[in-house]
């Protein structure tokens, strides 16, 4: 059992979450509720990472990244660092390809709020922020959550990007599902069918959990 | 600023998208009914006193403020509006208890102060007992004294509802048209009133503002309006269903369909000219003098249809078929024994008929029979 490669895995999609939900709201709401140009490209470039091949994007991060691209150079004389091969790299390939998953159910939570709601909140004296922390969020709240469970379970099982943009360096790129991988190659079998278990509890769990605590906001206050 | 000097002025004008052309203005204390057909622009009249919709061009003002003038570029958001508004289908905040619904109004107000405040609207609007519930767990009824508590919740300078009533059952209808009535009573700001339904208009409003297509037609009490309509259209949108084309023969006497009328004063009118005639269902009496006596016609009964404790009467001219309909009590009916097909003198009051513009002829064709 790899551990390391299971923390690995857990701060991950930690970090993935952490980072990624906050940003798929302020997006979501924009997509819910703007009427603007380009909002359909906006929503076609944000369900990519659906259909795409897990390889064929990781390539494109690969090439995207590396020291001699534009964006790779920039970074390596910004931070004297690179985004290939480390876990920085893996996270913001994790951010993208979790887009979809994140910002999907958020959007249709947002969308599920009537627009006399928010207008009664406007009329109530309530500005846009606190419309936003009031109404919209609470009322919104099932759709984050879901996109909570989501975004965590599938970072946890992602594979392809990951390996071809991190490769598989101990403690800094090897989740759990690429150590998975490596051992079947090296035919540690028990090794590959335990990481498999609990990668398999692990993510049941997650969503358990947050469908609970879903269920548990909802509940009336007694 | 005391709450006597609150009034609310409304001027809309625009072509496009939806066209606009609104001019009404509403004392303090004072109901207006604004009423008109469906997709007439109510709603959107509304939205702009609110500030939830801007129109191209116009000027709103609410208790000595100008929410709204776009000659001078002054467009308040509808925070800075103190504005009550109670949606058509009350827009609760569906994860709130009815309490925090009304406390949430309150952003001005002082934490301990919300509370004390909230529960004493709620009670107003006999909501006792029921603070804790969300929306989910109240009634129609309910939810929409919840809405009124919460519109009132900012100490509003103008109340709007919009169509209150449309989401409850009839039953629970009349007691809350009684609550607003009573409501009305101790409310000293302007309220403007949303609604298709004549009888509720008539009902609570002091005064009527008739919207077609965008356009105020006519705005006056609701007698005014019923009895004295400026226009056929008017007459038409408030329910009158005796209208027919007429000729002023005199100076007190007009032409139906061949049978001369006596009517009180043509004013306004040149002899000769055509008219649209309003006979007032309430000026229509059976008479008991024969034809030929002063602005008695001869008709045969064509329609009796039950109103519950009234019977409305449909009567049509032997001269020209003209088609007449009034409203009597079961029990004279009956004692009169009046039957489909039969013959009656009717008597018109000269002092009720109403002389309107003659209507083009593009208006005429949805002849109101309902």
């Amino acid at each position: 059992m790899d551990w390391t490669a299971f923390s690995l895995s857990l701060q991950l999609a930690a970090w993935t979450v952490g980072l990624l939900i906050p940003l798929s709201i302020l997006l979501a709401r924009l997509l819910a509720w703007g009427n603007f140009r380009g909002k359909s490209l906006i929503e076609a470039l944000i369900m990519l990472p659906l259909v795409m091949p897990p390889t064929v994007l990781g390539f494109y991060l690969l090439v995207t990244f590396s020291p001699q691209s534009a964006l790779g150079g920039f970074v390596k004389w910004l931070f004297d660092g690179q985004l290939v091969f480390n876990f920085a790299g893996i996270l913001i390939a994790s951010l993208i390809v979790n887009l979809p998953f994140a910002v999907q159910p958020i959007q249709r939570g947002f969308e599920a709020i009537p627009r006399n709601v928010r207008e009664a909140a406007f009329v109530s004296g309530l500005s846009r922020w606190e419309t936003l922390r009031r109404i919209e969020l609470p009322l919104a709240w099932p759709g984050i959550i879901s996109a909570i469970a989501l975004t965590f379970a599938h970072t946890l099982g992602e594979f392809g990007v990951i390996l071809m943009i991190g490769g598989s360096i101990p403690g800094e790129t090897r989740v759990l599902s690429i150590s998975i991988y490596d051992s079947v190659q090296a035919f540690r079998i028990d090794d590959a069918g335990l990481m498999s278990t609990v990668l398999l509890a692990f993510s049941l769990a997650a969503i358990a959990i947050v469908h609970a605590l879903a269920r548990w906001r909802r509940t009336p206050a007694p | 600023m005391t709450h006597e000097q609150v009034a609310l002025s409304v001027a809309l004008e625009q072509a496009a998208p939806i066209p606009l052309d609104v001019s009404f203005s509403c004392r303090a204390g004072e109901l207006l009914a604004l009423i008109g057909p469906s997709g007439s622009g109510k709603t959107t009249v509304l939205r702009a006193i609110a500030g939830l919709y801007r129109p191209a061009s116009g000027r709103i003002v609410a208790g000595g403020d100008v929410w709204l003038d776009t000659a001078r570029n002054i467009d308040a958001t509808p925070q800075a509006r103190r504005v009550g508004l109670v949606f058509q289908d009350y827009a609760l905040f569906p994860h709130l208890s009815a309490l925090d619904n009304v406390r949430l109004a309150m952003q001005e107000r002082a934490e301990p102060e919300k509370t004390r405040l909230a529960q004493e609207l709620l009670e107003r609007v006999h909501l006792e007992g029921l603070h804790a519930r969300r929306p989910d767990q109240l009634s129609g009824g309910q939810r929409q004294r919840v809405a009124i508590a919460r519109a009132l919740a900012r100490d509003p300078s103008v109340l709007l509802l919009d169509e209150p009533f449309s989401a409850v059952d009839r039953i629970t209808r009349e007691p809350l048209k009684d609550e607003l009535a009573a409501l009305h009573r101790n409310l000293s700001i302007p309220i403007v009133l949303v609604t298709h339904d004549l009888d509720e208009a008539q009902a609570l409003a002091d005064r009527l503002c008739v919207l077609h297509a965008g356009k105020t037609l006519q705005t006056g009490t609701p007698d005014e309006l019923r009895t004295r309509p400026a226009s056929a259209l008017v007459a038409r949108l408030m329910g009158d269903e005796n209208l027919a084309p007429a000729r002023v023969t005199a100076a007190d006497q007009v032409e139906l369909s061949g049978v001369p009328l006596r009517v009180e004063r043509v004013a306004g009118f040149a002899v000769g000219q055509e008219v649209s005639l309003l006979v007032p269902p309430e000026s229509i009496a059976f008479a008991d003098r024969g034809a030929g006596s002063a602005n008695v016609v001869d008709a045969r009964i064509v329609g009796l249809q039950s109103l519950g404790e009234l019977i409305k009467v449909t009567a049509a001219l032997d001269r020209g078929g003209q088609r007449l309909s009034f409203r009597r009590s079961r029990n004279e009916l009956t004692s009169r024994n009046l039957s489909i097909g039969q013959n009656v003198a009717l008597f018109l009051q000269p002092d009720a008929l109403h002389l309107m513009p003659a209507e083009p002829a593009s208006d005429q064709a949805p002849t109101n029979r309902a």
